[in-house]
């Protein structure tokens, strides 16, 4: 396959950045995005130029790290993370746009890395439990309810890559926040800190310069773990049970 | 985060609430819902057209005279415009500062630009300045006079509706607007839903239906009056 990348280059965070264009020869269907951009670089440092800088770890889709948005899309035409994302998804001859992600919270490193640790700052916020310290507690001692677990398993999949923030019109991280306000709300072992989570998280989201939620969509659509849009209602019921507590 | 300390009074909850952007929403989606409670009362309204002059215009003067003899003639008309022009100015207020705030999370755009979301939900902001627009016309059309073509006549509000949908412009101003409240409550409907916490994946099918359905509804009930003065079925 040949191919036409256009990757957004910028220097350092205070650098002016730019769409450079790259041809890649000898490019497989096989290949994962990744692969591409790493054939890309091996171009690029055998002509003595800069490589592109990608933030990339696992390439199995768990960690979250490869955030990068593809003709558009966060992560690419496919619904997974770009490092699964198989070129086999682009034909012969295509031209491919490659930005980082682009939100006020996420300043941009260099080329397609940015600074995500305001989710980090998120997650300091009130994405914890308390447990006592000691020996690891018996495993039956709370029950759990299937439908809770279920519903805990399916926001805890959320790998905190940014895609909903990269892809949200508003730039908002209300479907990021939403999962793991979720995640542990709904937990026993979460009860505890149920109001101070959800308003400690809420205010964090929203000292970070987040945009506010205007329920477009977006980022459940691109959300390579497919954590539903109605997550964002459930963290809305959270927050205004918790503010009416707080309150009264 | 922060800890608290003993010294300074935290910030009451009401005010915490509203420097939240869910607070903020919360503000629009309960304002949005008391325009929309409003809205129904209004279309239903507008239908007693239908029934002729006498009845419409009786209709309109009962609007003047409800709560008597405890209110004063146009007491109870003053109070609902007073709450009205309140949910007005809050769902305006919190807009802005959410569209502010969604424009400072974004300052530089992508490079490879695609059409993003629905049509109803891409148009909620220039569509709601539509709307205040269409609202200050109506209001000088229709309950002042000031804009109103041919002689307005206060305590006749049927001759005065078959005058402004007699011109062009006032069927033309009038359509435009009802398609941008179709629109507007299609997609504000199911995120106040949303934002008050009442959405769920099992109840998501039937809050967009309903919504669909209210703005459909609502739009034509609207759109049924100056097509009827068009065809001639009120005059």
């Amino acid at each position: 396959m040949r191919l036409t990348l256009r990757v957004w280059r910028q220097r350092d965070a205070g650098a002016e950045g730019a769409m450079a264009t790259y041809t890649v020869d000898g490019a497989l269907p096989d290949m994962s995005f990744l692969e591409l951009l790493d054939t890309l670089n091996e171009d690029l440092l055998l002509r003595g130029e800069d490589p592109v800088a990608f933030d990339h770890d696992c390439r199995e889709g768990i960690c979250g790290a490869c955030s990068m948005v593809i003709n558009g899309e966060p992560h690419g035409p496919e619904r997974t993370t770009a490092c699964q994302l198989h070129l086999r998804s682009f034909r012969d001859g295509d031209t491919i746009d490659v930005e980082p992600w682009r939100a006020a919270a996420f300043p941009v490193v260099r080329d397609l890395v940015v600074d995500r640790s305001a989710l980090d700052r998120i997650i300091q916020a009130g994405g914890y439990i308390s447990v006592p310290t000691g020996s690891a507690p018996e495993a039956h001692a709370t029950p759990v309810a299937k439908p809770d677990a279920d519903r805990a398993f399916e926001h805890a999949e959320c790998i905190g890559c940014g895609a909903c923030v990269a892809a949200c019109p508003n730039g908002s991280a209300m479907l990021f926040t939403s999962a793991k306000v979720n995640h542990l709300n709904v937990l026993p072992q979460g009860a505890p800190e149920r109001e101070t989570r959800v308003l400690g998280m809420v205010a964090a989201m929203d000292e970070e310069g987040f945009g506010g939620c205007t329920l477009a969509g977006e980022c459940a659509t691109a959300c390579p773990k497919g954590i539903p849009l109605p997550s964002i209602a459930a963290m809305n019921r959270e927050w205004l049970r918790a503010a009416r507590r707080t309150a009264g | 985060m922060a800890l608290v300390t003993k010294a300074g009074r935290p910030p009451s909850a009401l005010r915490a609430a509203w420097r939240s952007t869910i607070g903020k929403k919360t503000v629009m989606a309960v304002s949005g819902l008391v325009m929309l409670g409003f809205l129904v009362a209004h279309v239903a309204g507008n239908l007693k057209v239908f029934f002729g002059s006498e009845e419409f215009n009786a209709y309109g003067h009962w609007l003047r005279t409800v709560g008597a003899p405890v209110l004063h003639h146009g007491w109870a008309l003053w109070a609902l415009r007073l709450v009205l022009l309140a949910a007005v100015a809050a769902h305006g207020v919190s807009a802005y500062q959410l569209s502010r705030r969604a424009a400072r999370a974004r300052p530089t755009g992508y490079v490879h630009r695609r059409a993003r979301t629905g049509y109803a939900t891409r148009t909620m902001r220039w569509g709601g300045v539509i709307l205040l627009l269409f609202l200050v016309w109506h209001i000088l059309d229709l309950t002042t006079g000031t804009a109103h073509p041919g002689g307005f006549e206060q305590g006749r509000p049927y001759q005065n509706v078959v005058d402004t949908f007699s011109t062009w412009y006032g069927n033309a101003v009038y359509l435009l607007a009802m398609g941008a409240v179709g629109l507007h409550v299609r997609h504000g409907l199911w995120s106040a839903a949303q934002t008050l916490g009442a959405g769920s994946p099992a109840r998501d099918r039937a809050l967009r239906a309903a919504a669909d359905a209210t703005a459909l509804v609502l739009t034509a009930g609207f759109v049924s009056v100056p097509v009827a003065v068009m065809t001639g079925v009120v005059s």
